[in-house]
């Protein structure tokens, strides 16, 4: 008879472990899922995760979209992971992206087509900002009106998405851009540019920003006052009023921080990778992050090598749909089972497995 | 007396503990029966087995003669054992009716339910109305519920779980009313209990558990209630002798206090008034639910009072948060201890920061100083003799009473002017609970004032200078305790503060 025996403390062996694990299991069953389809499965899980980084006819183009791609989910999945363990629930994180991406190039097109060294910082800083007051909405109708953040941030991502197309049509529609929707492209403007800093590597100012937030957010977590104050709500509100926790100050400060960082992401990419605001700017960064966030067990750690895992997936995906004809659909099943194991797997952090024979009566 | 239940050579083992270990005795058809035994001897267990709970590693029982074997509570019901848990099971939204039907097999029509318990409240002199809402009623009316499902299914053999430990003592003898008519209709009672004085003035027969054997049977009408204590425990008990104390600087004062609380169930204080002094402990009784969280939470800064009621050494402090109090010397130790006290899943390191980081300066420039957290921590530990593997271990992994211990050392040891404790040995095995005692006592003797809530009386009586008791959100007025019978405790419990013609409860403690 196999039971479930609570362990004492977590075990922290598990927590490292179950990832792994997780990817391995959700390989053997993808692999299944390809081979239910008609495709060879170790063709389509090796074009997965090893064409993208050492296959010599990919590599070169697919290496350096890793950090590219891996960036935005980890800038945001840090954001999210500090609000997800004190149990404040950003879902909106798309929306704070978008809204940090408008707000940026905003800036940026004002200056068009001035040259000078401080145009770059001021939409970095015009990008935070907008995602900021972006992700305050969620926190002051938590606060002021007790609404669920978890409603209110998912909402404003449809209404960012309005704006996103209306702006795109609109107030920053490119004048010289015969009449197609979409803004002037920024990364084609010296002064707004956000190119790649090392070559070959795709590294750009946005990857600069990950690596940041995640040093940022580890020593924050382990060291700071705030980050233990954020530590102790997730684990309990009660023992976090007993110590004095200002619940709502934490609430705006989580919102604030992660829609801060998801404007940022939102910036570094249409600077960048994207160029420019148009209807179909947002590619759902802002969504995936949130799976970046548990995969790496809202560690900041973890959600880094989460987020290049997840990258690793969307670029080796894509070359399988090229390669395999594999239906996207079938990726993001792919995709979704990595959750789900993860999830599945949690288990053996908080219980372990014992094989015992029928109790004696 | 004919038998009813026999129980021969029943042995339980947990993994690490010998809950019962070759337990035997018998009830007689009508007999009320005491099982006697401090926390942890073991009589939980025992009674589990009875009803179906668990299953006995070796032993056997007898039910009228036949082998009795159940294998869960409906089979034990089925076999005319029923039981009444210390902890109910009711839900609050639901009517008593519905509660009742919800425990039920094959529930009856709900109108034909209603007039069934009707009957029996009144045959048993239970007053109880089945269209009430739970939540409306007061805990020894919940527990009437309890009693009353059992009732309606004739039960040979009714188990009950500390009963007592929710009700005022005039509660109690309505109760006591109910299971003497009970035994004279031929129910067979087993009481389990620590409380002496209730098991002298009820049962027939005792069996006394200590770490999981019978350590003695005896009769308690004619053994005194030193004897049997002195077999629970093992050791003798202590009667309080000390004079009260009132000479020092007065510290924390709190004058015409009206609260009421966010939580629709909690319960409103009402023109509460209460001062303490240095080297002052004030005992606060009173049966749960009657303001003790709302109490505490007004103190720890929690729950924010109106302006002017609070006051610690004259300073206005109505209005300032947990942290504002604790740097000003107000401490306090919450009753729940896992998610409340301490956070379940994180270290003694990180729970001693909980509350630690403003009067034992842990923090720079807002970054924690783990290392002097750490030693802090070590510091409590070695001090009150937490038993855990080491500091880093998480707060879920100890036993409650090392858990109590550290959360009680914590706020000790941070040299609190006034310490507010709610029922700080709850839960706790004995030689923990005079440990965390004798630390209260201590730290007045060293000046500071204690405010002790507890339900525990005799934890009261031992510790308390003066002893006041809370009462639907009203605080009797607080008086000194020595000297104060049984009575006018339960008169101060019951919310009238003077003695008059009431009918009292009978014995006074040994």
């Amino acid at each position: 008879m196999i039971s479930l025996v609570k362990r004492p403390q977590p075990s922290k062996t598990w927590v490292v472990a179950t990832p792994i694990l997780a990817v391995i299991v959700t390989m053997i069953l993808g692999g299944l899922l390809f081979a239910a389809m008609g495709k060879d499965p170790f063709v389509a899980i090796r074009t997965i995760f090893w064409d993208p980084l050492f296959n010599p006819d990919f590599a070169a183009y697919s290496r350096p979209q890793l950090l590219v791609k891996a960036a935005p989910l980890i800038l945001i999945a840090i954001g999210l992971s500090l609000g997800f363990k004190a149990g404040i629930w950003n879902i909106g994180a798309e929306g704070q992206y978008i809204i940090g991406a408008i707000t940026g190039a905003s800036v940026g097109l004002a200056f068009y087509p001035m040259e000078a060294w401080y145009i770059f910082p001021l939409m970095v800083i015009a990008g935070a900002l907008g995602g900021f007051l972006w992700g305050l909405i969620p926190a002051l109708c938590k606060t002021k009106f007790n609404a669920p953040e978890i409603l209110v941030s998912l909402m404003l991502v449809y209404f960012a998405e309005q704006i996103m197309i209306s702006v795109s049509l609109g107030a920053l529609r490119n004048p010289e851009g015969n009449g197609f929707p979409g803004s002037r492209n920024l990364a084609q403007y010296a002064s707004s540019a956000n190119p790649e800093l090392i070559a070959g590597t795709g590294a750009h100012w946005g990857v600069m920003a990950a690596f940041a937030a995640v040093v940022a957010a580890y020593v924050l977590l382990s060291k700071h006052m705030l980050g233990f104050q954020i530590r102790v709500t997730g684990e309990s509100t009660r023992a976090a009023g007993f110590a004095g926790i200002n619940a709502n100050r934490l609430i705006i400060f989580c919102l604030g921080t992660s829609g801060a960082l998801a404007g940022l992401a939102g910036l570094f990419e249409v600077t960048g990778p994207a160029g420019q605001i148009t209807t179909s700017f947002n590619t759902g960064y802002g969504f995936t992050a949130i799976i970046v966030a548990f995969l790496g067990r809202l560690n900041p750690i973890g959600i880094l090598l989460a987020g290049l895992l997840l990258a690793l997936t969307f670029i080796g995906g894509e070359l399988a749909q090229f390669m395999l004809s594999l239906p996207s659909a079938s990726i993001q099943v792919f995709q979704g089972m990595l959750l789900m194991t993860l999830l599945a797997m949690d288990i053996f952090v908080n219980y372990k497995v014992v094989w015992r024979k029928k109790e004696a009566v | 007396m004919t038998e009813l239940l026999k129980l021969q050579g029943l042995t339980k083992a947990y993994p690490g503990v010998i809950a019962n270990d070759d337990v035997g005795f018998s009830i007689a058809k009508g007999e009320v029966h005491a099982l006697l035994g401090e926390n942890g001897a073991g009589k939980s267990t025992l009674v589990k087995m009875i009803y179906g709970l668990t299953k006995p590693d070796s032993g056997t029982m007898t039910l009228h003669g036949e082998t009795y074997v159940p294998t869960s509570p409906q089979a034990a019901r089925a076999a005319g054992v029923a039981m009444v848990f210390q902890h109910f099971s009711l839900f609050e939204a639901l009517n008593v009716a519905e509660n009742v039907a919800l425990g039920m097999e094959n529930p009856p029509k709900m109108k034909d339910l209603a007039k069934s318990i009707r009957d029996v409240s009144q045959a048993y002199g239970l007053p109880l109305d089945p269209d009430r809402t739970v939540g409306d009623l007061s805990a020894g009316e919940r527990q009437r519920v309890e009693i009353i499902r059992c009732l309606l299914q004739d039960p040979k053999l009714l188990i009950m779980d500390e009963p007592t430990s929710v009700l005022t003592p005039q509660e109690v003898e309505i109760l006591f009313k109910t299971l003497r008519q009970l035994q004279s209709e031929g129910t067979s009672i087993l009481y389990i209990s620590h409380k002496l004085e209730e098991i002298r003035s009820l049962c027939d027969g005792a069996t006394i558990l200590r770490l999981g054997k019978v350590v003695g049977t005896c009769d308690p009408r004619t053994t005194s209630a030193r004897d049997m204590a002195e077999l629970m425990v093992g050791e003798t008990l202590h009667i309080p002798t000390r004079d009260a104390k009132t000479s020092g600087a007065e510290l924390l004062a709190i004058k015409d206090l009206n609260y009421a609380p966010k939580n629709p169930f909690g319960t409103r204080l009402k023109n509460l008034s209460l001062t303490v002094h240095a080297g002052e402990v004030l005992g606060i009784g009173g049966v749960a639910g009657n303001g003790q969280d709302e109490l505490l939470s007004v103190l720890s800064g929690e729950a924010r009072a109106q302006t002017g009621t609070v006051t610690l050494e004259g300073k206005e402090i109505s209005k300032l948060g947990p942290n504002a109090r604790r740097a000003l010397g107000l401490l306090a130790a919450p009753e729940e201890r896992l998610g409340h006290a301490a956070a379940p899943n994180m270290s003694l390191i990180e729970n001693t920061a909980l509350t630690a980081i403003i009067r034992k300066d842990l923090s720079k420039n807002s970054f924690i100083n783990w290392t002097k957290t750490e030693n802090f921590a070590n510091d409590i530990i070695a001090t009150f003799d937490v038993r855990t593997p080491s500091a880093t271990a998480a707060a879920r992994s100890l036993s409650g009473g090392n858990l109590q211990k550290f959360v009680i050392g914590r706020e000790v040891m941070q040299d609190p002017k006034v310490l507010v404790v709610n029922q700080p040995t709850w839960g706790v095995d004995a030689s923990a609970a005079a440990s965390i005692r004798q630390a209260l006592l201590d730290l007045a003797a060293g000046g500071a004032a204690v405010i002790c809530i507890s339900q525990d009386l005799d934890e009261l009586m031992e510790i308390s200078d003066h002893f006041a008791a809370l009462n639907e959100g009203r605080l009797s007025t607080p008086r000194a305790a020595k000297g104060l019978s049984i009575d006018e405790i339960g008169l101060m419990m019951g919310g009238s503060d003077t003695a008059s013609n009431t009918q009292t409860t009978e014995g006074v403690p040994a």
